[in-house]
């Protein structure tokens, strides 16, 4: 169902120059973090807990919940992971571009929220424009007294550093994240500790939280949490931020309400995603980022619900959808997804460093036309080592979610499309070649 | 643009600036490598050493982090680096086609960079540009959706010159620059100061 609500985290995307201090302020800009301030941070804590706003990168775990969890210490450090890096999602990279006020004016109430005197913000390194945008806001927000000693007279003071990461998938993970931002390579931390909340960076309590998840905390203090909660369902409360992708009319974000939205919506509806592309039957599509397990058309009318996404054998994660038409190879789809884990993998893990680059390597030969029938076996079975029982949530067998995300697009492939796998070993090739491109 | 030149009395300067930002030297380590790559287009070997001295660790440390990063290069690249995205988005709108083309027409492979040291290419993982796709990266800048004939206008434009606003030389991230160090810590250690000072009167 197409909802009435509010734009909570593009509220100024309509303008070219949303990126602006002086579209900002024009636009209520700073007002919630006036308002945050003339609460207690107890208070604020308390709107952000009732508006339970689920953590917007990937995990869905209650921000509040997140921030209750932290260690009291002298030194509390926020860090807000802006290193969108999840294949197919791209609604950070807008935020960060079109609107970084929006979320340091959010990183702000959140570190007066858990006491945090000093903030970083981790913007993936292949955004130079958004890096810099967000340079240029921190300099503006401490300029105008949004940042520093007493922040508008209240007291709170905060330092904020704009952080460029260098590309690596793996530091969208928190404890990869830290590790780079300590000046390392990113390799995910070892568990326990499990929460940076205890042990994170430097070894001090630390929050990491998510860039659209700071883009929610202006509204909700101004508005408070009942309003948020009044938005969606359930446990998914509010509206969220959707990047849509692949074969459809109308590729785009679209903030929509969680939940009552579904995915037929999204991707048919004419003022979202408009259709499949030349009006082509749907044949699969992945639901939450590259990671999550395949969707088929009896899937459309599932909402847009982390809870009924995680029932029906898949995850929401990153907010990201790809939509395949019937032209597309199974098989070609799950070769780049697993190439592309194949090259981030860390290489601390055995099953995900050489299970990612075992699987490409047959993926491939299938593709190719040099696989045989029993691949089919070994491939599921490669899975399975990965992945204990290929049920889902998968089990884990590495230090990040990063290995057990490697079987979704393979064993999605094979159990659905198990006879155009056949195909691809019976014809010696496969029998749906890529669009040919326009040439110059 | 030699293996010996490090950084610069100017880079040197921002670089100081850049850890003071952090609570911990180290942590400066990848953005004092894109202040090196913004000089000499990739990392030479004596600005890992600058960077080595600067954060506190070993030259072989800092290769071995930067080496760990797609953005970070260790060899000489081209003015303009193409990052073509082939990932599954783009890759269902013809990436790989598009990739192959730009191949033909700049005439190297994937990784290599043509003789006249104008131009790189990359296969690179999902940009998070994907409602443009065939997103392709320019130096880190956007630009989509490309296909053949957008591809030729591309090279034809950074040939003549045309987007020197847009795209910077390799290697330049930022060209705006934090204004402040750390204010709220300075006040906070300033305060403690007083503090301390005042209770060593009395």
């Amino acid at each position: 169902m197409i909802t009435e609500h509010p734009r909570i985290v593009t509220s100024r995307l309509e303008y070219d120059d949303s990126y602006t201090l002086a579209r900002f302020l024009a636009t209520g800009g700073y007002d919630g973090l006036r308002k945050a301030l003339s609460m207690t941070p107890e208070q604020v804590f308390e709107e952000v807990n009732v508006a339970s706003l689920l953590g917007r990168g990937g995990a869905g775990f209650p921000a509040g919940r997140k921030w209750s969890m932290r260690r009291p210490a002298d030194t509390t450090y926020l860090v807000i992971n802006g290193d969108e890096s999840e294949p197919a999602t791209f609604k950070d990279h807008m935020l960060i571009e079109r609107d970084p006020h929006q979320i340091i004016e959010g990183t702000i109430i959140a570190a007066y929220a858990v006491g945090a005197a000093a903030a970083f913000i981790f913007c993936r390194g292949e955004f130079a424009l958004g890096y810099e945008r967000l340079l240029q806001a921190c300099n503006e927000a401490y300029e105008g007294g949004a940042l520093g000693a007493d922040i508008l007279g209240s007291g709170f003071s905060l330092d904020l550093v704009i952080h460029p990461g260098a590309g690596a998938y793996i530091c969208g993970d928190e404890t990869g994240l830290l590790e780079s931002l300590e000046g390392k390579r990113g390799f995910p931390r070892i568990k326990p500790p499990y929460f940076p909340a205890v042990i994170g960076l430097y070894g001090e309590p630390t929050i990491v939280n998510n860039v659209e998840t700071m883009s929610n905390l202006p509204w909700i203090v101004l508005n408070g949490g009942a309003a948020f909660t009044a938005l969606g369902q359930g446990s998914s409360a509010g509206t969220r931020l959707f990047a849509l992708s692949g074969h459809v009319e109308r590729p785009g974000w679209y903030e929509v309400e969680m939940s009552k939205t579904t995915f037929r919506d999204l991707i048919y509806d004419r003022s979202l995603g408009g259709g499949v592309r030349g009006g082509r039957a749907l044949k699969a599509f992945i639901p939450g980022g590259a990671s999550a397990p395949w969707f088929f058309p009896e899937h459309l009318d599932i909402g847009l619900d982390q809870d009924a996404v995680g029932k029906a054998g898949s995850m929401l994660g990153s907010g990201s959808i790809v939509v395949m038409d019937e032209t597309s190879c199974p098989v070609r789809a799950a070769w780049r997804i697993t190439r592309f884990f194949a090259r981030e993998s860390c290489g601390q893990c055995t099953p995900c460093r050489e299970g990612s680059g075992w699987a490409e390597k047959i993926l491939r030969r299938i593709e190719d036309g040099f696989g045989r029938e029993e691949d089919l076996d070994l491939l599921m079975d490669l899975c399975d080592n990965i992945a204990p029982g290929l049920g889902w949530p998968p089990k884990q067998t590495t230090i990040c979610p990063l290995g057990p995300s490697i079987p979704s697009p393979i064993t999605s492939g094979i159990t659905r499309f198990r006879d155009e796998y056949l195909l691809h070993v019976k014809e010696g090739g496969c029998p749906m070649p890529p669009d040919e491109v326009q040439r110059g | 643009m030699t293996e010996d030149a490090g950084l610069s009395s100017l880079s040197l300067e921002r670089a100081e600036a850049i850890v003071a930002c952090y609570p911990e030297r180290r942590s400066a380590l990848i953005p004092l490598c894109h202040l090196a790559q913004s000089e000499h287009g990739y990392l030479t070997a004596a600005s890992m050493e600058d960077i080595a001295k600067l954060v506190g660790c070993s030259p072989a440390e800092v290769r071995g982090t930067a080496s760990f990063y797609d953005m970070l290069h260790l060899e000489p690249v081209g003015r303009y680096v193409f990052a073509v995205c082939t990932n599954i988005a783009c890759m269902l709108a013809g990436a790989y086609e598009v990739l192959s083309y730009a191949e033909q027409r700049l005439g190297i492979r994937v990784g290599q960079t043509t003789q006249d040291e104008m131009f790189t290419l990359e296969e690179a993982e999902c940009l998070a540009g994907c409602d443009k796709a065939v997103c392709v990266q320019v130096n880190h800048r956007f630009f989509g959706p490309i296909d053949g004939d957008a591809f030729d206008r591309l090279v034809d434009d950074l040939a003549a010159g045309r987007l020197a606003e847009t795209v910077p030389p390799h290697g330049v991230l930022n060209r705006v620059s934090r204004a402040v160090v750390l204010p709220a810590k300075a006040a906070r250690e300033a305060k403690a100061a007083e503090a301390g000072a005042g209770g060593g009167a009395s």
